[in-house]
Parts: C-alpha cells; structure tokens; sequence
C-alpha cells in the first residue's frame, strides 16, 4: 500500500522528517505515536500532500506509483484520506452539498456512477448512524460553529462516506471527552477491512485502548526510533516518552 | 510562496467569454458632445419639445458641474468630446415580430445566451434588449398589456406614454443630481420602462439586457420603473461588451418608484469588459441607481451581481419615505486583475418605522480594488428606523485590496443602527482541505467563493442564480492544472 524510504522533509528551510522509513500493507493499522514537535503531523501532511513542506530526499510509493509527484486532490481520488486535526470552517457552504459533491468526485475517479439525490440521501443515511450523528448537521455550514466533537464526527462521516484505501487520522482524539472517542473508534473498527489501511497519528495511548494498532512507531526527532505492537503504547502510557528520549540523546552523544 | 497561493494569484487566466463585436449596419451621429448633438439625439427619436428641453436643461446644468473625484478609484479623465453618443443598429422599417430582427442581431443574443424566442415565456421571462443605444425587441409586450402593465423601450414610452414619463422622470434622480447623472440626462439614448397598475402582480420576471457593441460609443440607457398601489414586479438587467482596447463609457439612470405597498425587486448581473490582464481596455461603468419607496408599506430591493467593468461607481440606493416601507441591498463585487470597484448603497430613512437591510459581499483577487461604501442616514423624522448592514470582504491572493467606508448620519435617538463587517482570505487550509477531499482546485475556490456569496444568490430569482454562480466561476477561473 503504502512504502516510505528515508524521507526527509523540511519547513520554512528547518528539518523536521529526518529520514522516515515506514511500510504499510493493505490491511494494517499503524500508530505513530511521539512527544510534541516530533514530526507527527509534518508526517502525516506530507503523505496528504499539503505544499508548505519541502521534500528533500527520500521516495514515497502508494500502490506503486510515486505519491510525492501527485496533486492533493490526485492523492484523494486515489484513496488517501486524511482525517483533519482541526478541520477548517467553510462559511456558506451547506454540509449536504458539500458531501454530495465529494461523493460524487470520488465515484466518478473510480469510475462509478454518479448517485443521484435519493440514492445519495440513503447512502448518507447509512453512514451517519454508523458514526452516530444528528442528521440535523447536514443542513448546516461546513464545519461552522461544530462542536470540537462534531467537526471529529464529521471527519469520520467523511472517511465512511468516501471509502479510502487509506485513511490517515492526525491526531483525531485530542479534544474528545470518553464518549466521542468511543464513537470514533467505533467508526475506525467498522470500516477496518482487510484492504483498508489506517495510520493512526497520536500523542495519547488512549485511542488505542479502543482501536488495536497493528503495529507501534516512536517519532521523535524526525525518525522513527522505535517499533513494535501494541505492548510498546502501553509501555509510553506507563512510562511516558522521556526513557525513549533518553535511549536516543545517549546513543547520538 | 506556495503553490495554492501561487494559484490564487493566478486566477486571472481566463478570458472574457462575451468579447465577440456583431457587424450589424448601425446609424451613428458622429463623435463629441454639443447642445446640437443633444438636440441631435432627440430629433432622431421624433421626440416633443418638452423632452428637447429636458435634455437641453440637463446640459446646461452638466456643464457648470465636474467629474466626482471622491470614489477610491483611479483612471485617466474621460475626453468626452471622443465618444459617440449615439449608435442604433440601422432598421429597415418597424419590426413587427422576430422574423423580421436582422439574423445578426439574433445570433448576438444566442451568444448572450438570451434567446429571444418563445423559449422564454416557459420560464416566464419578458426581455427588453438594449444593444449600443436603441431598444431592439420587448417580448411579450401584448401578454403584459393584458394586465395593463406597460414594458417597452424608454423611447417608446417617451412617444406612447408622455403623461408617464413626464411626471417621473428626473423625480428621483433629479438631472442635476451629480456629473454622470446630468450627462446621462442630456444625452440618454434609450432604456427600458416599466408601469404596473393598482394591484397587479406582474405574472413573470421582467428583464433587459444592455451590449454596447459599436466602437467609440458611450452607452447612456436610462430605466424607470413605476409601481402603483399595491402592484409587485421583479426586474433584471444584464449587461455584456466587446473586448476593445480603449476604455468606453457607460453611465446609465435608474429610477424606481413604489407607492402603498408596492414591491420591486431589482436585480442586476453586470458583466461589462472589464479590461485586459493589464487593465488596458474595459468599461467605465458610473452608474446612479435609485429607488424611492414613496407609499407606506412599500418595499425596494436591489441584487446586484457585479463581475464586469474596468472601473465601477454605483451605489444603487432607496430613500425610505412612506411609513413603515423597507429598503434592502444585497451586493456581490468581484474584482480581478486591475479592476476598480466602489460600490455600496444609500439607505435614507425619512419615514417612521422605516427599516434597510445592506448585505454586501467583495471578492478581490488579482491586483484589483474593491471597496464598500455605504450611508445609512436617519432623518429627524424616522421614529423607530432600523438599519441593519453587513460588509464582508474576501481575499484571493497578496496583490489586492478591499476597503470599506461606512458612513452614519443618525437624527433621530431611536434608531437602532446595526454593523458588522470582516475580511477573509480564501485560506490554503481551505483549499487543502476541499482538495483533500477530491475536490478541483478550481472546484474548491469556487466552493468557497460561493459560499461566502450565498446570502446575495438567495436573493436572485432562481435561474440567474445559477447563471451568476457560472458568472463568478468564470471571473475567476484561472490557471488549474
């Protein structure tokens, strides 16, 4: 799905990915777990393919073509997803329309049919019981005025609506109480299939007491300093990230 | 920079979509203004004496006056003795139906996209068509007249309907009421009229579309509207030129009228040449627009959609004189390349209970300049007026600027006076996150752009919503891909 080779990235001439490697296969759920600064969300925005970074070296394959060449709405027609940290406020425009429109932007990419307004109510339908919202939502603007719950929930609307081969969460849990982070786990685990892959971007632990990672990565400084399963998160949870810190700053002295 | 930003800065590629001339054989006086070519122009349109004179008066009072320097725009003078002021494309004999309209002509409207066949009247449309400076066909004159509403071209009325004219005209636009206004006055070629009777609803929207199409010609059409006791009408202009080098004039009136609880609503999309990338070319559109809300009750709205125009002078406006009346402006602006704009809105209540809505929207991209200004004035005698406004402004890119010049006179203590404006940038976290969707870039800009216009498209009648969301999207389409 997903191979990573020594990417180094750069903001505003300041290194912040200093040599990632990562491989995700079809069906994995991969956390990338750090302390703040770590390069986290640099990663994650960078696979998305947002334009204030720089690549400096280092390649990045998904499913076999160069990603780093492709546009950001190229990325997303060809299955990425990013579920936004903060997602932005589009004044005016109503939530329906806009789902009704990237629903059909993505069906036409992969060559399906354009739904029409019933096939597409029901079809949305579907997906807001899975995540658990009001349908009341649906009429307002775009994000506008949405609780930091509902912009999560929305995000997870999104990512069931679309259908990605590829969903990338960027720190979906911060800011939610107990319950909306059940409810966007639950979501993830819905959508967990064997052709979906996920990447987990997160500070906390707590998300993965509901959603199993597959595998563990410690970012810190801009490398992935350690791997391993699950045991590993619950080893930061207990131990926080200043042992992994320590490990690193010895070995580099 | 950016790539998206790059790209917002970009959005000035595309090209003017109605730039095409029509070679159609037009009878022109030739260029400069006299009181001969006044009385020139009134003379071809086999006018009486007592419209002569209103010309001539008009003139007279123009030349004691100069060119307003106020408006936050810049442009080199106008030599108004290199301009025509009169153009009409050449007829055979009086048309009598559209068969007879030269086939030019009619290609020119499909071109417009408003063909004047019985197409319309499905969507329930009369049009008035103004091209350089003659009133071509009115469709649907008879079927109106049933109703006794009168719809026909300014000259027409000026022959058919002389009481009419000549108690109204100048009655809200007096001819000396500014520069332009006086100019248009003493000059006017032609326009569109309108009458509606006590009590009648007009069954269908009401539209005119204005094309300057002649070289060196100065466009002065004048419309006025009058809405007896509690009649109802909704009208639209649209207005396309031909690409040229040089700048051309257009300084039109508009003068509306609503008595006891009548209503107009008055919709415009404007999208004259505005100029090249460079702003060579384009019109210079200084137009007075102005609705008097004379009975109780009575209702003015004006919609204006405005993309065109190299520099742009318009402040369509009501003055609230009856009790109880209302007067509403809702505005989109979009200004690109090195397009000027100052528009906004007067809002004069005189009468109690009054209450005006301003709704303005502007959209600057490029190395445009857009501003907003607006008076909202309560007079001493406007017990419990009410104003409510909203300026907002949005950015496209690093090169442009948008200015707002509210101006309050309050005479009254118990007016309750409301403001609010803000100034947006289209944000790359926006775009990122449309595209991140799927979404175009082109798509996402207009996502955004049209919402943040949608409180004025709501206001449209339906189907120039959708022709003015186009409209936008072609203003600013640009450099995708």
């Amino acid at each position: 799905m997903l191979t990573v080779k020594d990417l180094k990235v750069a903001v505003e001439d300041k290194t912040i990915l200093n040599g990632i490697n990562l491989e995700v296969k079809p069906g994995e759920v991969h956390a990338i777990m750090g302390p703040n600064g770590s390069g986290k969300s640099t990663f994650a925005n960078v696979i998305a393919g947002r334009e204030d970074y720089e690549v400096e070296s280092g390649s990045v394959l998904y499913k076999g073509e160069d990603l780093l060449e492709m546009e950001v709405d190229e990325r997303a027609l060809a299955g990425i997803f990013m579920a936004f940290q903060y997602p932005v406020e589009i004044p005016g425009v109503s939530t329906s329309n806009f789902l009704k429109s990237i629903v059909n932007a993505n069906r036409e990419a992969r060559g399906l049919e354009a739904m029409n307004a019933m096939q597409m109510l029901k079809y949305i339908r579907e997906k807001i019981e899975l995540v658990g919202m009001d349908e009341k939502f649906l009429r307002r603007s775009l994000n506008e005025g949405f609780s930091g719950g509902e912009k999560k929930r929305s995000e997870m609307l999104q990512m069931a609506l679309l259908e990605p081969s590829l969903a990338i969460l960027d720190e979906t849990d911060s800011g939610l109480d107990i319950d909306a982070l059940r409810i966007v786990s639950e979501a993830v685990n819905k959508l967990r299939t064997q052709d979906r892959s996920f990447i987990i971007v997160t500070h906390y632990q707590r998300l993965l007491n509901y959603i199993e990672p597959d595998f563990v990565h410690v970012l810190y400084k801009g490398r992935i300093v350690k791997s391993g399963d699950k045991s590993l998160a619950l080893e930061l949870e207990d131990k926080g990230y200043d042992w992994i810190k320590e490990e690193v700053d010895a070995v580099a002295v | 920079m950016s790539d998206s930003m790059q790209t917002l800065e970009q959005h000035t590629k595309s090209d003017y979509k109605y730039g095409f001339t029509s070679n159609i054989e037009t009878d022109k006086l030739p260029k400069g203004l006299s009181e001969d070519v006044v009385r020139a122009i009134s003379a071809k349109k086999n006018e009486p004496e007592w419209m002569t004179e209103w010309r001539l008066k008009a003139y007279r009072q123009f030349l004691e006056m100069t060119e307003p320097k106020w408006p936050n725009v810049d442009y080199p003078p106008v030599d108004l003795q290199d301009i025509i002021y009169y153009a009409a494309p050449k007829k055979k004999k009086k048309l009598n139906s559209l068969d007879e309209v030269d086939p030019e002509l009619l290609d020119t409207f499909n071109k417009l996209g408003i063909p004047l066949d019985e197409q319309k009247m499905l969507a329930g449309v009369a049009v008035d068509a103004v091209i350089d400076s003659v009133s071509v066909k009115t469709t649907y004159k008879e079927k109106l007249a049933e109703l006794g509403i009168i719809f026909c071209s300014f000259s027409e009325a000026v022959q058919e309907h002389p009481e009419l004219i000549k108690k109204y005209i100048g009655s809200v636009v007096p001819a000396n009421d500014n520069y332009f206004a006086a100019l248009n006055s003493a000059v006017f070629s032609d326009g569109s009229f309108v009458y509606l009777p006590k009590g009648v609803k007009c069954p269908m929207e009401l539209s005119t579309y204005f094309r300057i199409n002649e070289r060196d010609t100065g466009q002065f059409e004048r419309t006025l509207i009058v809405a007896e006791e509690g009649s109802q009408v909704s009208y639209l202009e649209g207005c396309t030129a031909p690409m040229r080098d040089e700048n051309q004039l257009h300084a039109a009136v508009v003068e509306l009228v609503a008595m006891d609880d009548a209503t107009i609503k008055y919709s415009t999309v404007q999208n004259w040449y505005p100029g090249d990338k460079e702003g060579k070319g384009g019109i210079y559109n200084f137009v007075t627009k102005r609705g008097l809300c004379k009975g109780v009750n009575s209702k003015i709205t004006w919609t204006q959609v405005e993309t065109g125009s190299a520099v742009t002078w318009k402040y369509p406006s009501c003055v609230l004189l009856g009790d109880n009346s209302v007067g509403e402006f809702y505005s989109v602006a979009v200004t690109n390349n090195r397009q000027q704009a100052d528009t906004g809105t007067k809002m004069t209540h005189l009468g109690k209970n009054t209450r005006s809505t301003i709704i303005s929207k502007g959209i600057s991209a490029g190395h445009s300049h857009n501003s907003y200004r607006g008076l909202v004035k309560i007079g001493k005698k406007a017990e419990n007026a009410h104003n409510f406004s909203v300026c907002d402004s949005l950015l496209m890119g690093d090169k442009c600027g948008a200015h707002t010049f509210p101006y309050l006179e309050v005479q009254n203590n118990t007016a309750k006076v409301e403001h609010e404006a803000t100034t947006s940038k289209i944000g790359e976290d926006q775009l990122f996150y449309l595209m991140q969707r799927g979404l175009s870039e082109e798509n996402a800009v207009n996502t955004i752009v049209n919402g943040f216009a949608k409180e004025v498209f709501n206001e449209l009648p339906m189907e120039f919503a959708v022709e003015a969301q186009k409209l936008l999207a072609i203003s600013l389409e640009g450099s995708v891909g």
